[in-house]
């Protein structure tokens, strides 16, 4: 809805805070997904996830979604696309050059990226081309999976520095220095210390 | 077959690019040594008769470093950019071969990339592209795949790391100037500068702006560039044209999109008898004025079907001052 969407747009500082949250929240639930089967929730998470973004931001479900780098303005929302800032065509009033009656997708979004905590400075990213083999995948799902696997591999990579520092300690009293990775649970309970 | 034909056939890209050059082309060598760039922009033709693109071509020839050769500007179907590009290296043109991401999706942009290349095009210009619905086949399927900021980057890509998106190699990588467009009359004006740091970002190295009618608004525009020290990373060539008629502009003004000019333009156009030299000399004064601007590289002329009065408004606004002209009587 158009109107949500502005809305979106003017409380883009406090989506941010949400989403932040949102984020941290489906990070913890890494390994609940995990066993449960990350293809089996793909679907059920996509459909809320369709629901929630369509209603606020007039999600297209592109399946990759970049709102904290547009200031919550969805930019497949532009009749082109355009996923790195307006195209030349604006129209007086900053009115979309495509649709005349739908203020310009980047104007709106660098209006929102300036209200935003982090947004000013991730704005000025360049961004891949949409990848159209994501169509309708869940964005948040794939974006929780990806920190929660990199959040493991630091853990684990720390472990093993600690292990090469005291070799020693490896080899006479192996339970102070272990190499193995721990169970997914174990390792999640202390990420969240 | 021998060698000696093989040599014949294959002279382009042997050459080693300069130092500190990207590319082989003159236009880059012009920015690069501090000189005031010329390019001018090419109407394509209605039809595949090459003799109508050398007819364009010449009275452009006279003075610019480089001729733009449009894709399919204004969604309005005409030769192809690529097409004229390649009729124009081979008559011994410098030409900038502009790409739209409106009509082509990456598989066939960056094919293209190097066949446009290989035929000795040594200029991009990476546009987004206006909507198809402004066109003369507004029911056509807009692509618009890439951006022009994704579509820098790409080539960027292609040229330096030798590698298609896809990460497979390209065994002789094309060498291009990699440029852009950048329309600092229109909203949202604020950010405008701001996307052109991006532009640079993605790879840009020569910007080429729309229409530049209003002065003081694209001091402003330059005065933020400076302070964001941009104009010391990218060159920046501004856009002018002439005007035929207060009506012309008018209808220019509503009708495509992008264009800003301003209503004392038009009042001035309106007052005279002979529109179209008035537009010839608001031309000129435009172009002497944004030579003083401090950060500008040069200047691009577009002149709607209007190519034979380009060299007159270079020669006459003394752009080219400084630079020697051998002509034997």
């Amino acid at each position: 809805m158009y109107r949500l969407r502005l809305f979106a747009i003017r409380h883009a500082r406090t989506f941010e805070w949400i989403y932040k949250y949102v984020e941290r929240g489906m990070v913890a639930m890494d390994p609940l997904f995990a066993k449960i089967g990350y293809n089996r929730v793909e679907r059920p998470i996509a459909l809320v996830e369709k629901g929630v973004k369509t209603l606020l931001f007039d999600c297209k479900m592109c399946g990759q979604c970049v709102l904290s780098s547009t200031g919550m303005s969805c930019p497949m929302n532009c009749p082109k696309q355009l996923r790195n800032g307006p195209c030349g065509g604006v129209r007086p009033g900053e009115f979309c050059e495509v649709k005349p009656d739908m203020k310009c997708v980047w104007a709106l979004a660098w209006d929102g990226a300036s209200r935003m905590r982090h947004g000013g400075d991730k704005i000025k990213e360049v961004l891949p081309p949409v990848e159209h083999t994501l169509k309708g995948s869940s964005s948040w799902l794939r974006v929780s999976r990806e920190i929660a696997a990199q959040e493991r591999d630091a853990m684990d990579a720390a472990r093993e520095t600690l292990a090469q520092a005291f070799p020693e300690a490896r080899e006479n009293e192996p339970s102070a220095a272990p190499l193995a990775a721990e169970p997914p649970n174990a390792v999640n309970q202390e990420l969240k210390k | 077959m021998s060698d000696a034909h093989r040599s014949e056939v294959e002279p382009i890209g042997y050459v080693p690019v300069p130092e500190g050059y990207v590319s082989h082309s003159r236009l880059e060598r012009v920015l690069r040594s501090g000189r005031f760039a010329v390019t001018a922009e090419l109407n394509p033709p209605d039809s595949a008769d090459p003799e109508d693109v050398f007819q364009a071509a010449q009275p452009l020839g006279e003075v610019a470093d480089a001729i733009n050769a449009t894709d399919a500007s204004g969604a309005n179907c005409h030769m192809s950019s690529i097409g004229i590009c390649a009729l124009l290296t081979r008559a011994g043109y410098s030409p900038v071969y502009q790409i739209s991401c409106r009509d082509r999706n990456r598989i066939a942009i960056q094919g293209d990339v190097l066949g446009a290349a290989a035929l000795g095009v040594s200029n991009v210009l990476c546009l987004t592209g206006d909507g198809v619905g402004v066109g003369d086949q507004p029911g056509a399927k807009p692509v618009f795949d890439f951006d022009s900021l994704t579509l820098l980057r790409t080539i960027r890509t292609m040229r330096d790391q030798g590698k298609f998106l896809s990460g497979r190699k390209i065994t002789r990588p094309p060498q291009l100037f990699l440029g852009a467009a950048e329309n600092p009359c229109i909203p949202p004006y604020d950010w405008r500068p701001d996307r052109l740091a991006k532009k640079v970002e993605a790879g840009a190295e020569y910007i080429q702006t729309n229409y530049i009618y209003d002065i003081p608004l694209f001091e402003k525009f330059m005065a933020r560039v400076r302070d964001a020290g941009l104009d010391k990373k990218v060159f920046i060539i501004a856009g002018v044209g002439p005007i035929a008629s207060a009506r012309a502009a008018r209808w220019m003004r509503s009708n495509v999109p992008g264009i800003h000019i301003p209503d004392p333009v038009i009042e001035r156009m309106e007052k005279v008898e002979k529109p179209a030299e008035e537009g010839k000399k608001i031309c000129i004064e435009l172009i002497q004025q944004i030579r003083d601007i401090a950060g500008v590289s040069g200047v691009h002329v577009m002149a709607y079907r209007r190519e034979h009065v380009v060299s007159d408004i270079i020669l006459e606004s003394g752009a080219l001052k400084g630079r020697k002209r051998a002509r034997p009587s």
